[in-house]
């Protein structure tokens, strides 16, 4: 099975990731649309005005051993990692995962499916979704009344 | 339980260099050990980094292997799902003494380390020829 790196040093979180689980469908928190069950690539997950950022690390993978597709709302991930060495040589240690993984998560908020830019930079994977207009903070001018 | 391995894994409560003081998580990268006859080869996940970034010390028969990992989001940053944390690498093996540590060498691609470790002459596989009388 493919590992990754959990977040350590906030139990905290962890928890809370936890209590919310159990109350799925009570908290309308944003990150809770996102598929819970965890899973291959670990993602981080971010906004800004203009854009939603996704960031995985998947170490030892190329973009053409990737495969990312956006349909509607739904974000996939898809790739496949191979061993080091080749099945005869003698292993005295092996923790890193290898193997193909699949991994969908629903944005939580409407994005631009025209505007997704993917990059990987020595193993992390970034990828940056345009938020849809009407999901853009807009600024409303206030005029003074006469 | 037989098998002797030419490395042994030293915990981190083990370190015998100085402690870092920079404030930020240190992981331990998973690795991947293959042995040749002419050398162990280590694999390490350590995404994100710069070659430069990647410190490879030998001292005393322990190998440490040290990522530095810049920050990637501002301090502030909105996260709306946060699975796993970004902090350097760090692991320390024990080398024995089949190992020639001057030609250990190390390439960095794809977020992988690899190092190569080669075995000195003596320690790897020799057949010996029988000769008849």
């Amino acid at each position: 099975m493919l590992s990754t790196r959990w977040s350590r040093w906030d139990p905290v979180s962890g928890f809370r990731n936890e209590v919310d689980r159990l109350f799925t469908g009570f908290l309308a928190d944003p990150a809770e649309a996102f598929a819970r069950n965890g899973g291959y690539p670990a993602l981080n997950v971010w906004e800004d005005a203009e854009s939603v950022h996704i960031e995985a690390e998947v170490p030892g993978l190329k973009m053409s051993d990737l495969e990312v597709v956006v349909d509607d709302n739904d974000l996939t991930i898809r790739g496949k990692r191979v061993a080091a060495g080749d099945k005869n040589v003698s292993f005295h240690r092996q923790e890193r995962g290898v193997g193909a993984f699949t991994r969908t998560v629903r944005l939580p908020i409407a994005i631009d499916a025209d505007h997704v830019d993917a990059k990987l930079t020595h193993g992390v994977l970034s990828i940056k979704l345009a938020k849809a207009p009407e999901a853009r903070p807009r600024r409303i001018e206030v005029k003074a009344a006469d | 339980m037989s098998t002797q391995t030419a490395i042994d894994k030293t915990t981190a409560t083990n370190e015998v260099r100085a402690e870092r003081t920079r404030n930020c998580a240190t992981y331990q990268p998973a690795v991947d050990i293959i042995e040749s006859p002419d050398e162990l080869t280590l694999f390490a996940d350590m995404p994100g980094l710069r070659p430069e970034d990647v410190d490879i010390h030998f001292e005393n028969g322990m190998l440490t292997i040290h990522g530095t990992v810049a920050e990637r989001q501002p301090q502030q940053t909105r996260f709306l799902r946060r699975e796993y944390g970004v902090g350097d690498f760090e692991r320390s093996f024990r080398i024995g003494e089949t190992i020639d540590a001057e030609k250990i060498s190390a390439e960095y691609v794809d977020g992988v380390l690899k190092l190569h470790l080669p075995k000195v002459a003596a320690a790897r596989p020799r057949k010996i020829e029988v000769k008849g009388s």
